[in-house]
């Protein structure tokens, strides 16, 4: 009852306040913080691996304690001696995903950031998550200059069943959280913020590997994604804009004074 | 990540929490918000003080429009109208209708006293204007509200005074059962200045919409405009004032327009392209190739 109101609420909430609705729930219901905290998507926080310099998303899946694991080096930031990691084959599978992956980002985000983090689940299978970053903003790595403010966060969770007779089973459940805000003297400010999350099945056969598989997964998704934010979601909201107040005159201009 | 222990709140922090709430409800929506508030504080009398700080700050700002009954038409609530926490000036009525905020209803109405309205100077100016802006709103909002207020020098009883009056303008769609709501509200301050003989005009544009199915997305727009022109009679102050109206708001919605249309190839493209720099989908089946590249680069080093 609880929960579901406090989704109820989430649905509701600017998207882009999502971080204090977030914290303002945790507050008043501190028993489903758990819940919580795995149910609301918020945007990706950062940090810098100390060995390699590089930057790597933090979120549930990397987090042991209150440490979170870089994809660069495999060590926890802060440091933490037992921390959960993937067995070494998952490793390296880890270590490929986040090259290619850091490839496909830099291919359709011109810039961000990603990581991939991989371990094992109680089925056999594993499960993969694939985290991108863009900060599309004029003061950070939007290349046209035309965002205020421009935030792409992107979660793609993929559960890989165990091999049976050369294929496997993939589920991928992705959100996408997106803010993006023009502002000039002409036009004011413009502001558009969403979150939206979809999920994909597919059996596939594994003769080209996992990460071949997943990656097509995930490319297919985002753009499916990408394409309803722009196509039907912002559209929706025009259409909405124009339902107020349809744009059939002509501009009348003023005689100059 | 957000902190997840903390202490035990007071009152008045779960009181705080559920107002941010309230006030950030979209459009139409405040109502639903009330009720996930509600289980979530799971406290009655908590729930009932926020609810009665909250609903007359959103109602106010959202400028929500109310039926009087008796088929007295609509009265927008505004805080140029606001007489007292419930009672609200219906101007071009003269009538004061009671509001229960909480059930966003007018509840009475009672005929307006001498002292709550403007002076008959006043009232010629503000009386031609909301004429003429019945007429520009009538065309170009289809749910579209308005109405003038005196918010300065409602005594003044002729020429060799300044006064100041307001146009408020309101337009909801809400349409839950499509899951969109929307709004477009736009306060026009008037400056009449005897001195100089000219009106300044202040405007701001608010429009909003949401939409949420299988998702949650947001249009927040707000832009602010000035113009002037000269004092006339009350007739031809009106005209002018609603064709300045009209001009930006006309000006607005093209500019909201071309923002949209932006969107796909410029705006967004600095979030996500489209297609990858390459211009082909990514070649997941040849990612070797890419393996082989880091190991020359690294082997040459000429990494990054």
């Amino acid at each position: 009852m609880e929960m579901e109101a406090a989704m109820g609420l989430m649905r509701r909430m600017p998207p882009k306040h999502t971080e204090t609705a977030l914290s303002a729930l945790l507050s008043l219901l501190p028993h489903h913080s758990s819940d919580l905290l795995s149910q609301v998507d918020q945007p990706l926080q950062v940090l810098r691996d100390i060995e390699s310099g590089k930057e790597f998303i933090l979120c549930e899946y990397n987090r042991d304690a209150d440490s979170y694991r870089s994809p660069w080096s495999n060590k926890y930031h802060p440091l933490l001696e037992d921390g959960a990691l993937p067995s070494v084959e998952l490793r390296k599978l880890e270590v490929e995903a986040n090259d290619i992956f850091a490839i496909y980002r830099d291919q359709y985000y011109e810039g961000g950031i990603s990581s991939v983090y991989m371990w094992e689940d109680d089925n056999e299978g594993f499960v993969g998550c694939f985290l991108i970053k863009k900060d599309g903003s004029k003061t950070g790595q939007g290349r046209r200059g035309y965002l205020q403010e421009g935030a792409w966060d992107a979660i793609h969770v993929i559960e890989v069943g165990p091999e049976e007779e050369g294929t496997a089973h993939y589920r991928l459940t992705s959100t996408v959280m997106l803010s993006l805000t023009t502002d000039n003297e002409s036009s004011g400010t413009f502001s558009l913020s969403g979150s939206i999350r979809r999920q994909m099945d597919m059996n596939l056969s594994v003769a080209e590997g996992h990460l071949c598989n997943m990656g097509r997964m995930i490319e297919e998704m985002e753009s499916k994604l990408r394409n309803s934010l722009d196509q039907v979601y912002f559209g929706k909201t025009k259409e909405m804009v124009c339902t107020l107040r349809p744009p059939s005159e002509v501009v009348m201009r003023l005689p100059d004074s | 990540m957000a902190d997840v222990e903390e202490a035990e709140l007071s009152e008045k922090q779960k009181k705080e929490i559920a107002k941010w709430f309230f006030l950030n409800s979209p459009a139409g929506e405040i109502q639903y918000v009330a009720k996930d508030v509600k289980a979530i504080l799971d406290n009655e009398e908590l729930y009932n003080e926020s609810a009665s700080e909250s609903f007359p700050l959103y109602n106010k700002s959202h400028m929500i429009c109310l039926e009087m009954p008796g088929r007295m038409g609509d009265v927008l609530i505004t805080s140029f109208g606001e007489l007292n926490e419930n009672e609200f000036l219906d101007p071009r009525t003269a009538q004061v209708a009671t509001v229960d905020h909480i059930k966003q209803v007018c509840t009475k109405v009672r005929p307006a006293m001498d002292e709550e309205l403007p002076s008959s100077y006043i009232e010629e100016f503000r009386c031609a204007l909301d004429a003429e802006l019945l007429k520009y709103v009538g065309e170009a909002y289809p749910k579209g509200v308005c109405s003038v207020y005196c918010t300065n020098g409602k005594d003044v009883e002729g020429p060799g005074f300044d006064f100041e009056l307001a146009v408020v303008i309101s337009a909801a769609r809400l349409s839950p059962q499509n899951f969109c709501n929307g709004s477009w509200r736009s306060v026009w301050n008037i400056e009449f200045k005897d001195d100089d003989q000219m009106l300044e005009l202040r405007g701001k544009l608010q429009v909003g919409a949401h939409y949420f199915e299988e998702g949650n997305v947001q249009l927040d727009a707000k832009h602010e405009c000035r113009d002037s022109t000269v004092f006339q009679s009350p007739d031809d102050c009106a005209i002018t004032i609603a064709s300045i109206i009209r001009h930006h708001e006309t000006e607005y919605l093209a500019s909201l327009e071309a923002s949209y249309s932006n969107l796909p190839d410029t705006t967004f493209k600095d979030l996500r392209r489209k297609l990858p720099v390459t211009r082909t989908q990514f070649p997941w089946h040849n990612t070797l190739q890419f393996s082989l590249t880091r190991d020359i680069t690294k082997e040459l080093g000429i990494g990054k």
